[in-house]
């Protein structure tokens, strides 16, 4: 009886949604009455949403695991902890649909947006699998095929053998209704291409995918983080100086606020500090600099490419790898792009030219598909910094009424927040339509 | 039984530090061919290690630290895991309030060493506070009421008396240190043993010999090559060294 209610309430729900959505002229969702409150977007990427603006989520099982991808093959010494790919999971005990997490670049599988990610679904009734990105170092050692990650095919070809190997331990636990995807970031550029391959596969037939700020074009998107270094004064040069002061700064406003160091700490440190954009995008370009210089030099390490480490020369785990840190500190993604990525992959791909490759790593190059397929959604804002001037118009062009614009957010500064959170779930569980 | 698994793990320590010889000894990299980013050309002439940290024993810490790491894989995360399915969660917060409420004691005393007033009585204050109110310390009464926490150990309050760190240095089991901060965790551990034996039955003592790391490891989040830096050794020596100088600093 009461889940005849239930269907009859979904129905009807179902109808507003159909008519309200109907009656909206403009072709993509813009969302109004929006009231996450921060405005600058380089503020809002690296401070992220203030605790009380936050979805209430409650803490889950979520337990780390490891699986070998490949038994055969055998990791250089100094990367011996990453034989073994570490993913995570928050399991239901009863029939659910299963929801896969792509983390973002650099990112790992328990990272703070993963993780809250794990909560929302998890509460909302799904089996959670977690996942690193593949520009994750554990990632690259331990589930990429070829060693060599930024291609959008290939990523998505290693994506889904990491989900299959994970499926094939779970399937004997757990019972599953629908397969999902969604990722942020480089995370949600991955799952657009995991649901294509999907079509042709057809291991998971996934129900719903939920693309959470992605990049059209990864090269254009690398570009401009790539810039956003130079924002320190002095360059790569002066970043301990830079840090160290903004540290000090930091610990100054911990001592006279004599708060403890909490979730909202960030947001009270730029209050009180009152960081200009110049330095909050030098902030973010430092980040990324860093996740960069890991993956270039786990690569050269992997395929012995003579990118930084001189080719022949054999590390282990008690090697100084300083020089080597230092080096990949200076050198910018698309140095890599150019000088590895593209050499390496030329080998075997002789006939197409460098600007091919490059523009071959967007969504435009599977425009047609999403385009015609209606599981994937977007969640999206107007201000995010990794896009070039126009690219957010491709979203609405593309994907329609089945993309959400918010004005504000940044870069996924508002991932946590209640309206995002809720519109997260709702993508999976009201028909793919919040 | 536990005095077996340690000496069995003392004896690896010592293996693992011997077995440097294992790898076979390289060619110097400038016999390879150059890379295609070699650093005699990226690096500027004369520039300084943005990351530096005064580490002579590198080669005796990187040991260190790949033991700690084996050492948490076999043993003390396993043990974390049981304690935490075993264990409520409600009681869990009551045993770290209880050790931290001894946390809160030395901080009183390190306070006072450093001559720091507002900090001796914020910790005094808690720890009154906590071990009155909050029965023995099981409940964290102060940050209820916001009173802030300091936390001053001895390695910061000779800090606090111009003691450089001194060389970076891996404990093992406890990990990322230098040597000034090793050195401080002795009259630390000194004195709360001493205030342990003053106020806690035998059977209590005992029972906080087993409980405290295995209470101190369960609310350290840090895992062992798990931060997904390639260089993590560098990063997480930087970070450590950079922590404790502003610990110091505040």
């Amino acid at each position: 009886m009461i889940s005849k209610i239930k269907i009859a309430v979904r129905c009807i729900a179902g109808i507003f949604a159909y008519l309200a959505s109907s009656m909206a002229t403009a072709s993509v969702v813009t969302v109004e009455n929006y009231e996450y409150p921060i405005t600058d977007r380089f503020v809002a990427t690296v401070v992220g949403t203030p605790t009380e603006y936050e979805a209430k989520l409650p803490s889950i099982p979520f337990e780390q695991r490891s699986i070998d991808i490949f038994p055969d093959r055998k990791t250089p010494d100094v990367f011996f902890y990453g034989k073994e790919l570490l993913y995570s999971v928050a399991l239901q005990d009863n029939e659910s649909p299963l929801i896969f997490l792509i983390a973002g670049t650099g990112a790992s599988h328990e990272g703070g947006k993963n993780r809250n990610m794990a909560k929302a679904f998890y509460q909302a009734g799904f089996h959670v699998v977690s996942i690193s990105s593949p520009t994750f170092n554990n990632f690259v050692t331990a589930a990429s095929y070829t060693g060599v990650v930024g291609d959008a095919k290939k990523d998505a070809e290693d994506i889904y053998r990491v989900f299959e190997k994970i499926w094939a331990e779970l399937a004997d636990d757990i019972e599953v209704s629908t397969f999902n995807v969604t990722g942020y970031s480089l995370g949600g550029f991955n799952a657009a291409y995991v649901a294509k391959l999907d079509e042709t596969r057809q291991i998971f037939n996934f129900e719903n995918v939920l693309l959470i700020n992605p990049p059209v074009s990864i090269y254009n998107s690398i570009s401009l983080l790539d810039r956003m270094i130079n924002n320190i004064p002095g360059g790569m040069d002066n970043f301990d100086k830079f840090f160290n002061n903004l540290m000090r700064a930091y610990t100054n406003v911990y001592k006279e606020s004599a708060d403890a160091i909490g979730d909202d700490f960030l947001y009270k440190a730029y209050k009180a500090l009152n960081l200009k954009d110049e330095q909050l995008a030098a902030l973010i370009g430092v980040s990324f600099r860093l996740s960069s210089a890991s993956l270039i030099f786990t690569s050269d390490v992997v395929v012995d490419f003579g990118f930084i480490k001189p080719k022949g020369l054999i590390l282990n785990r008690y090697s100084n790898l300083t020089e080597y840190n230092e080096v990949a500190n200076r050198i910018g993604f698309t140095d890599y792009y150019h000088e590895f990525f593209y050499p390496f992959y030329k080998e075997t791909d002789p006939d197409v030219t460098r600007d091919e490759f490059i523009s071959a790593i967007s969504l435009k190059e599977i425009e047609e598909y999403l385009r015609s397929t209606d599981k994937i959604t977007v969640m999206h804002n107007a201000d995010d910094i990794i896009l070039q001037p126009g690219e957010i118009e491709f979203f609405a062009d593309v994907f329609g009424k089945r993309a959400t614009i918010y004005p504000t957010g940044g870069h996924c500064g508002n991932m946590s927040y209640r309206d995002n959170v809720a519109h997260m779930v709702a993508a999976f569980t009201d028909g793919g339509t919040p | 039984m536990m005095f077996l698994i340690l000496r069995a793990f003392i004896a690896s320590l010592i293996l693992s530090l011997a077995a440097c010889a294992s790898y076979p000894p390289q060619k110097p990299a400038s016999d390879y061919p150059e890379p295609i980013f070699p650093a005699k050309r990226i690096l500027p002439p004369g520039h300084d290690d943005q990351m530096s940290v005064y580490d002579p024993w590198e080669g005796m810490n990187k040991h260190i630290y790949n033991f700690n790491y084996h050492f948490d894989k076999t043993i003390f995360l396993p043990v974390v895991r049981g304690y935490k399915t075993v264990v409520p969660d409600f009681a869990r917060t009551g045993i770290h309030n209880f050790f931290k409420n001894f946390d809160d004691m030395l901080s009183a005393v390190n306070s006072l060493l450093q001559l720091a007033p507002e900090k001796t009585v914020q910790s005094t204050g808690r720890v009154l506070v906590n071990s009155t109110m909050g029965l023995f310390g099981l409940i964290d009464v102060a940050s209820m009421w916001g009173i802030p926490r300091p936390m001053e150990d001895f390695g910061q309050t000779m800090g606090r008396w111009g003691v450089g760190q001194g060389p970076y240095l891996v404990l093992p089991f406890l990990g990322p240190s230098n040597l000034r901060d090793g050195v401080g965790k002795l009259p630390d551990f000194y004195v709360r043993s001493m205030i342990q034996d003053e106020v806690l039955s035998d059977d209590v003592r005992i029972a906080t010999t087993v409980a405290w790391p295995v209470d101190t490891r369960a609310n350290t989040s840090f895992r062992y090559y798990e931060t997904g830096s390639a260089f993590e050794y560098r990063m997480v020596r930087w970070l450590y060294s950079t922590k404790r100088k502003l610990d110091v600093e505040q």
